[in-house]
């Protein structure tokens, strides 16, 4: 087996002195699929960026099939033959599926204008010969997640990539579209591509995967067969240490209904009705998951409750008191915590300092503030309280936020929620991004925070998080509620599939 | 040495703006003028060496101080509005009207007239302001716009009603005695004003810094989104902060009228409006580094005077000098390669690459 | 308030309509085009100045008008490219850069204009050349029509022209499409090797390219001199007109035109013995009004489909009515 692609000695060191990437060197024979995993800050995404010319590294060498070469942006990485398919799509919404192929490549017709037919056909063309099914003259935004992905893909294989990249690419997927990427990407196997993916789902990497390259630290630790390593071995060398995957087994809750949601209804921009009939409710002492694939409502739902969104129709209780038209603070001062999904753009300011960021919720209270007056030092007391018991890691609390790691940037989010003393706690993808340390120690407060007897309402793509945390599982597609388990100790994955895909549903959900 | 230049990365990319500015003015003076020792002296040196003028830097930085902090606040808030010249121009104009046609004791005609001033120019932002928070139009079109209306709203008011037939060319009647800013320093024009451009630079700098309000003003600047997020009323800081700029931009208006011309003279509009949006970015939108940035400007300006009256280079040269130094401090890119590489030499001294 | 109302309904009016939306439409389809990539050129103002200065400077001393429309194009792309490497290469803020360069272009006209005239007011000491007007011969002779179409400046059928220009450019060749997709999503741009950059300079230098087609015919067409300060907020006008139309050619046609009947009815209402100052101020103070009208419908669609105002960010107004600074998508 030929070496298709190798990396030697990347050192890469960012702008503001972080390094990246410290002497990594990969190799990815061809024809395989080679799973690269690590934390957040592992540096697995920098090497990527590399990789596909998106950055440039101080030191190493790359070997392209063999020779030496310098991706000194995507269109040499592309012109190599390496592809891209982002975790974030890349696709511009309101231009076609065609258009959007064909982007950066476009058939003209003299000289100077689109031939739009030609990329329609060619569209159809590469479709047929992948067996990745797209219609070429809808657009982007009016299409499903799974869809997009295809396009994506057919994007890179247009552009005759035989090294294609997948960053997280089942993050977005269920576990029944997940199945069929991976059937797509043996597919693509067998037509002689070689795929490289970046995954954190460690048993979907033992699924698919035919070698591992584990990394932490900015250093890869390993590279084995991956029949040859268990994932607990692969998150043990990921963190350093031993990781727990069982699920903690919850005290039973209580009957008090600390927030309740009747019949909510919310309308979109463009019309859509995202959600619809919303009831549930959630008790002291439980964590109630709301499982879902991303874009099925749950970001308007977990606004809505928030106070960031008005609804449309439906009552919100929280503590048997109506939430009605509150605002955000108002929200807050009934003892609701927000644990955004976007930690980046709601949940902190990138360029204020850690102290500023805390106090986002409490600045106009005792201690902080007399009357008009900030009182800096108590605040500052606060902070440094905070970054003790949460153990976050940070230069000074005077530091700005973008001198942190995303864990540790969700840590402060965290730490911030979680000390205001809510009764209800709503956390919507807690811990998306982050490194399996901080990961667990979210877990552990969330499952703390039900011990005490707060209502925790967790919102999650991340179906083993919600598996491993909740304590009934309600199902969210398509703005309705589909499925209730109430008793989450019994669900399996494959059991809210069906479900998260529309595939089954039960009517008039209430949880 | 390394570590000092990163500390205050900031500040010195500022100062070498300002060198290459100066190097561009001295240059332009090189190329125009018939005697470019004579033009620099009168530029560069000339603003020093006579007491009047000496005075009138600080007399200049006056009302751009007042600019210069109303735009900051706003720009804090990461609300583009420039509607300072506008509130300034009106402010000053109605203040101008109602000093003229009331009869009080100095110690109430002085705060009066300034009030009124300030509310004139807090008014003229209100719809800049709500239409930015309600409807998400663009403050930086509406006060644009606002301040030729303004323009031309205290003009009409002046020449229309409050015109002096009996002075020589189109002002105002003069201001009662009652309504004059005292000047304190005989052979200059130094008038209490400048205590009050002072006083509000401090009090503005506790307001962004100190106050809670502050604080949600500098929080929403740095993430709208996470502001709202952590409860703070949004809408409310958004007209807020650009109320304070009207009122503050009508108070140098007002204070400029009172303490130097003591009748309302603009037919054209002054441009300290300009000027504050110039400081604020000299500044980087701090209260006590926009006292300097305006001491600087008006230097500047003072020196353009100067070289217009004494030599044969336009004054307009200092306006571009004054748009390539922003121009460069905006970039905040500028001299970036600089600091990359001396950011790499700190983090192998420090071991990071074993 | 009759000879007002004849005087408005009349072919007269009409030409003056067009002949007023001229130095309206160019630098607003200017804006359109960068706005499209995501760099909003909100320094048209400064560009149009430039442009008409060095268009009346050059075709005064070289007596040639075709070396001054080059030169003229030449200023106002090269502001463009100014904008576009502080912005893309220095990571200025584009609205602040904007900012410096119009301050920028203040100066250096009056500066150059004093330095070769000696003059500082305006031109007048000098004489300029003028872009010549033109009858379109068949439809001169079309009753009201006629009147209304024919006899414009030339650059005046340039600036329709350079509608439809637009439209091609946008929607029918792959530079168009490439500029659509680096202002939606530029990411997406630059994985397919787009260069997400020079796509926007690009976009920076057309909008340099119209906008001083406008300042050559404010200052060579609609008057025959430069003077200081002669654009009078054009430039911004121009930077709502391309929101209001939501940066597409037909939309900024169409604001552009509404600003340029308010103009022109400014002009004819000085008959009424109005004071100047209020008739002087009726364009900006429709802008603002049209500005209003624009948010409060994009808001109140909103409003009706979701009962309650959109997240922030979020909705119709494009991003040069938002405030120009806001987030670019990335």
């Amino acid at each position: 087996m030929q070496t298709i692609l190798e990396a030697r000695g990347i050192v890469m060191i960012y702008e503001d002195g972080v390094v990246a990437n410290r002497g990594v060197s990969l190799a990815v024979e061809q024809q395989t699929i080679h799973a690269v995993v690590g934390e957040n800050g592992a540096g697995k995404s920098t090497l990527m960026k590399i990789l596909f010319g998106m950055r440039q590294p101080q030191e190493g060498v790359i070997l392209y099939k063999g020779r030496p070469v310098r991706i000194r942006s995507s269109h040499e990485a592309i012109r190599l033959g390496i592809g891209m398919v982002h975790q974030h799509l890349m696709l511009v919404p309101d231009l076609t599926v065609a258009e959007n192929i064909v982007l950066g490549v476009e058939p003209v017709r003299g000289r100077m204008f689109l031939d739009m037919r030609t990329a329609q056909q060619i569209t159809e063309r590469v479709s047929r010969e992948y067996g990745l099914d797209v219609p070429p003259d809808r657009k982007i935004k009016d299409l499903p997640i799974g869809v997009r992905q295809r396009v994506e893909i057919l994007k890179a294989l247009y552009r005759n990539a035989e090294l294609l990249i997948l960053d997280e690419p089942t993050a977005v997927l269920t576990p029944q579209e997940a199945e069929k990427l991976f059937v797509t990407l043996r597919e693509l196997k067998k037509h002689g591509k070689t795929i490289i993916f970046i995954s954190h789902k460690l048993n979907e990497v033992k699924q698919i995967a035919d070698r591992v390259t584990v990394m932490r630290d900015a250093r890869v630790i390993t590279t084995k067969d991956a029949a040859g390593i268990s994932e607990h071995d692969m998150a043990f060398l990921m963190v350093g240490r031993e990781i727990s995957f069982e699920r903690v087994a919850p005290p039973p809750s209580t009957d008090q209904t600390l927030l309740g949601v009747r019949d909510l209804s919310y309308r979109d921009d463009d019309g859509v009705l995202a959600l619809s009939g919303i009831s549930f409710d959630v008790h002291a002492g439980e964590i109630l998951g709301i499982a879902g694939v991303e874009g099925n409502g749950q970001t308007q739902l977990v606004r809505i409750l928030a106070g960031l969104l008005p609804a449309l129709g439906g009552a919100i209780t929280i503590r048997g008191n109506l939430t009605e038209g509150l605002s955000p603070r108002r929200v807050r001062e009934m003892e609701v915590a927000h644990i955004p999904e976007d930690r980046m753009e709601d949940g902190a300011a990138a360029e204020a300092t850690l102290q500023e960021n805390v106090i986002v919720d409490r600045y106009y209270k005792n201690p902080f503030s007399r009357g008009l007056r900030l009182l800096w030092p108590s605040i500052a007391r606060h902070t440094s309280d905070l970054v003790q018991r949460f153990t976050i890691v940070a230069k000074s609390t005077r530091a700005p936020m973008t001198s942190l790691s995303g864990g540790n940037i969700q840590k402060v989010v965290v730490a911030r929620e979680l000390s205001s003393n809510p009764e209800v706690v709503i956390a919507s993808q807690p811990t998306r991004g982050i490194d399996v340390g901080s990961e667990e120690m979210v877990h552990n407060l969330l499952t703390e925070a039900r011990d005490k007897g707060k209502a925790i309402l967790l919102v999650s793509a991340d179906l083993d998080e919600v598996l491993k945390l909740s304590t009934r599982i309600l199902v969210i597609y398509n703005g309705e509620l589909v499925a209730h388990f109430p008793d989450a100790s019994r669900v399996t994955a494959s059991d809210l599939g069906p479900y998260m895909l529309g595939v089954q549903r039960e009517e008039g959900v209430r949880g | 040495m390394d570590r000092f230049i990163l500390k205050y990365f900031t500040l010195i990319r500022t100062v070498i703006a300002i060198l290459i500015g100066i190097v561009v003015a001295v240059a332009l003076i090189f190329l125009v003028s018939k005697d470019p020792g004579f033009s620099l002296r009168s530029f560069l040196l000339a603003p020093f060496l006579s007491r009047s003028r000496l005075s009138n830097i600080v007399e200049g930085a006056s009302p751009i101080i007042f600019c210069g902090l109303a735009i900051a606040v706003a720009f804090q808030a990461k609300q583009f509005n420039v509607g300072a010249e506008g509130s300034l121009y009106l402010g000053a104009a109605v203040g101008t009207a109602f000093a003229v046609s009331t009869s009080l004791p100095a110690y109430l005609h002085v705060p009066l007239t300034l009030l009124v001033a300030a509310a004139v120019g807090l008014a003229w932002n209100v719809l800049p302001g709500i239409l930015k928070a309600k409807w998400k139009a663009s403050e930086l079109v509406s006060s644009l716009m606002l301040n030729y209306v303004g323009y031309y709203v205290g003009l009409y008011l002046i020449n229309f009603h409050f015109r002096d037939k009996k002075a020589g060319y189109l002002v105002s009647y003069q201001l009662p005695q009652s309504a004059w800013l005292q000047q304190f320093l005989p052979g200059t024009r130094l008038h209490a004003g400048i205590f009050l451009a002072l006083l509000c630079a401090v009090l503005v700098y506790w307001y962004l810094y100190h106050s809670t309000s502050g604080y949600e003003v500098r929080m929403t600047g740095f993430n709208e989104k996470f502001a709202r997020f952590g409860g703070i009323n949004v809408v409310k800081v958004v007209v807020l902060c650009q109320l304070i700029l009207g009122l503050l931009a009508g108070m140098g208006g007002m204070t400029e009228v009172m303490g130097i011309h003591r009748r309302f003279n603009w037919q054209t509009s002054p441009g300290y409006g300009w000027d504050g949006v110039v400081v604020a970015i000299i500044g980087r939108n701090h209260p006590l580094l926009i006292i300097a940035a305006s001491l600087f400007l008006s230097y500047l300006r003072v020196g353009g005077q100067q070289l217009n009256l004494m030599s044969d280079v336009p004054y307009e040269m200092v306006i571009v000098i004054q748009s390539i130094i922003i121009l460069l401090i905006t970039a905040e890119a500028f001299l970036s390669q600089w600091r990359y590489h001396i950011t790499v030499r700190e983090a192998g001294k420090k071991g990071a690459l074993s | 308030m009759n000879p007002l109302l004849k005087s408005i309904v009349s072919t007269d009016f009409g030409f003056a309509i067009l002949r007023v939306l001229t130095p309206l439409l160019l630098p607003a389809l200017g804006v359109a085009i960068s706005g499209l990539s995501g760099a909003s050129n909100i320094a048209l103002e400064g560009i149009m100045l430039v442009a008409a200065c060095v268009g009346v400077l050059v075709s005064a001393f070289a007596h040639s008008l075709w070396l001054a429309l080059l030169a003229g194009i030449a200023a106002g792309v090269a502001i463009a490219a100014l904008l576009g490497y502080f912005h893309l290469r220095l990571k200025a803020d584009i609205v602040l850069a904007a900012i410096a360069l119009n301050l920028f272009a203040t100066g250096i006209t009056i500066f150059l204009l004093f330095i070769t005239t000696g003059d500082k007011g305006s031109s007048s000491s000098i004489t300029s050349l003028v872009f010549p007007a033109v009858q379109i011969p068949l439809l001169r002779s079309i009753p009201i029509l006629g009147p209304i179409f024919s006899g414009h400046n030339v650059l005046t059928y340039v600036s329709w022209l350079s509608v439809i220009l637009y439209w091609l450019i946008t929607f029918k060749t792959p530079l168009g499409l490439r500029i659509r997709a680096v202002g939606q999503n530029p990411d997406a741009a630059q994985s397919v090797g787009i260069n997400v950059n020079r796509i926007r300079m690009y976009s920076l230098l057309l909008s340099g390219f119209f906008g001083a087609l406008g300042g050559l015919y404010l200052c060579m067409g609609y008057l025959s001199w430069f003077s200081s300060g002669v654009t009078a907020g054009r430039g911004w006008i121009a930077v709502a007109a391309a929101s209001l139309g939501n940066n597409m050619p037909l939309g900024t046609f169409l604001s552009s035109l509404l600003f340029g009947v308010v103009n022109a009815l400014a002009n004819y209402l000085a008959v009424l013995k109005v004071p100047s100052e209020f008739i002087q101020m009726i364009p900006y103070l429709a802008t603002v009004i049209a500005l209003a009208i624009y948010a409060g419908q994009a808001m109140r669609k909103r409003k009706a489909s979701s009962e309650g105002p959109g997240p922030a960010g979020a909705g119709a107004a494009p991003d040069a009515v938002r405030a120009p600074g806001a987030e670019e998508p990335s």
